[in-house]
């Protein structure tokens, strides 16, 4: 057996194979952003700010019939071992794009026309998967902003590590397994919005790989209901003497 | 009526084709599914959604408060705190025979000018169209400027205006509340528009919990007996 995972199936950080690292989200946690969000996704800390929908600038870059979604994904440079340097990388270049694909498809843009929605998403310190916490960040963040959605967003990766395909790869995993396997799901849809795939998988690993990442999406979807309804609906008193809605005369 | 809380996809009903989507819910196949965090109304034919967050998108016949932020031959911009500027044409203000030539538009409202509009006219493909032709519309000289979250305004106004009335007859105050979520406040002295500010603020903070008109009540007759 190999460093990763030891004889009983226990992996490099005590889990087992179908376990996520402890997740943990909130909400609102900027006051200058109109929608924010704070995850912990194991060792991975990132901050998510949406700003938006907004007027485009420059007025050219507007689309007539719906919102422009602008992603940018950015590690800080204290987020790794050794000092990054906080020009946007070619990897970063490239999870800023596949994030916007994955949030567009449950965003209702057309909704929202000439206008912008910008999501910063920073990355404080970094750990492997940080792409599905952005992502969940993210989508929980744009949902705290008021924009109109036809689902959440949840991203959670799967992978094969000493021979076996696993929930939640880690740093360690990432680096020194088989393959690693990020996906975005939108739950009530059904739909997956993002699916990578770095490392070999027989056919069969890999639909093992997809629904063992679907699955964990679920846990994290759960995590992310959990937050929001913490935010919104703590006090739970809701209703009453005006009611929380309109001033219907 | 049952008040659920709902998140974006959440799903709402499943095979009713009666009813109809309203605010912030979709139909995709036979189910409706919610758009936004907030509470589920249904009634008889259609269900809507009154969301708990998000900025002001205009609707034809909101009373908006805005500042003039800039101005053409033709018309004035005005920032009405939405996605979208409002657009106020200069022939609103100065009728039919306004000649670009002669009329200066910086004489009615300049750049800065905080006035109180009606939306005319919306339909998302252009600016909203504003008007300041009706009594109680038009540039505001004095008060206090308070912005709240546009999704608080109806709890603030109150059912038939319960709210805001009350906290106007307690600090002797007036209240302009625009819809896009902007107020002025103006009071016969600096401690009762604090007072009225404070008040906003507690709704604001407090929308969704019950028995609010009275904890403000209290809070307001409190700093009155003190005074």
């Amino acid at each position: 057996m190999s460093r990763l995972m030891s004889e009983e199936g226990i992996r490099i950080d005590g889990r087992r194979w179908n376990e996520l690292r402890p997740v943990r989200i909130e909400v609102g946690v900027l006051k200058n952003a109109d929608g924010s969000s704070y995850i912990e996704f194991g060792k991975n800390k990132i901050v998510v700010a949406v700003y938006g929908p907004k007027e485009v600038h420059p007025k050219h870059m507007a689309l007539p019939d719906r919102s422009v979604l602008r992603c940018r994904y950015h590690m800080l440079p204290f987020s790794v071992e050794e000092r990054k340097n906080p020009a946007p990388s070619r990897r970063e270049i490239e999870i800023s794009k596949i994030t916007r694909e994955a949030l567009e498809p449950a965003l209702i843009l057309e909704d929202y026309p000439r206008t912008v929605i910008d999501v910063f998403i920073e990355v404080l310190q970094s750990d492997g998967g940080s792409r599905c916490a952005g992502i969940t960040a993210a989508s929980v963040a744009l949902a705290d902003a008021g924009i109109n959605m036809r689902d959440l967003v949840a991203a959670c990766a799967a992978g094969k590590v000493g021979g076996r395909i696993v929930l939640d790869i880690n740093d360690e995993e990432d680096k020194m397994g088989e393959a690693d396997m990020p996906v975005a799901y939108l739950p009530n849809l059904k739909q997956v919005s993002l699916l990578q795939l770095d490392g070999k998988l027989t056919a069969d690993e890999y639909r093992e790989c997809l629904n063992l990442a679907i699955s964990g999406c679920m846990q994290v979807y759960s995590i992310q209901r959990e937050a929001l309804m913490r935010k919104y609906f703590a006090t739970d008193k809701r209703g009453g003497d005006e009611g929380g809605g309109g001033e219907e005369e | 009526m049952s008040k659920r809380y709902v998140l974006p996809g959440d799903l709402i009903v499943e095979g009713n084709p009666h009813l109809k989507p309203l605010a912030n819910v979709i139909r995709i196949g036979d189910r409706l599914h919610a758009t936004r965090i907030g509470i589920v109304e249904i009634s008889q034919n259609s269900v809507k959604v009154i969301p708990l967050s998000g900025i002001y998108v205009p609707r034809v016949g909101d009373l908006v408060i805005g500042k003039v932020i800039d101005y053409s031959a033709m018309a004035w911009e005005v920032d009405i705190n939405s996605c979208f500027l409002g657009h106020l044409p200069a022939q609103d203000v100065f009728g039919k025979e306004f000649s670009p030539g002669r009329d200066d538009l910086t004489k009615r409202f300049n750049i800065g000018d905080v006035i109180a509009c009606r939306i005319l006219n919306f339909d998302r493909t252009r600016d909203p169209l504003l008007t300041v032709a009706d009594k109680d519309l038009g540039k505001i000289s004095e008060g206090e400027v308070v912005k709240i979250s546009p999704t608080k305004v109806p709890r603030l106004i109150g059912k038939r205006g319960s709210m805001i009335q009350m906290i106007e007859q307690l600090t002797r105050c007036r209240i302009v509340v625009g819809q896009n979520g902007v107020l002025v406040v103006t009071g016969v002295n600096k401690d009762a528009v604090h007072v009225a500010v404070k008040a906003i603020r507690m709704v604001e903070e407090g929308a969704h919990t019950v028995n609010l008109t009275e904890r403000v009540k209290e809070m307001l007759q409190g700093v009155q007996v003190g005074r």
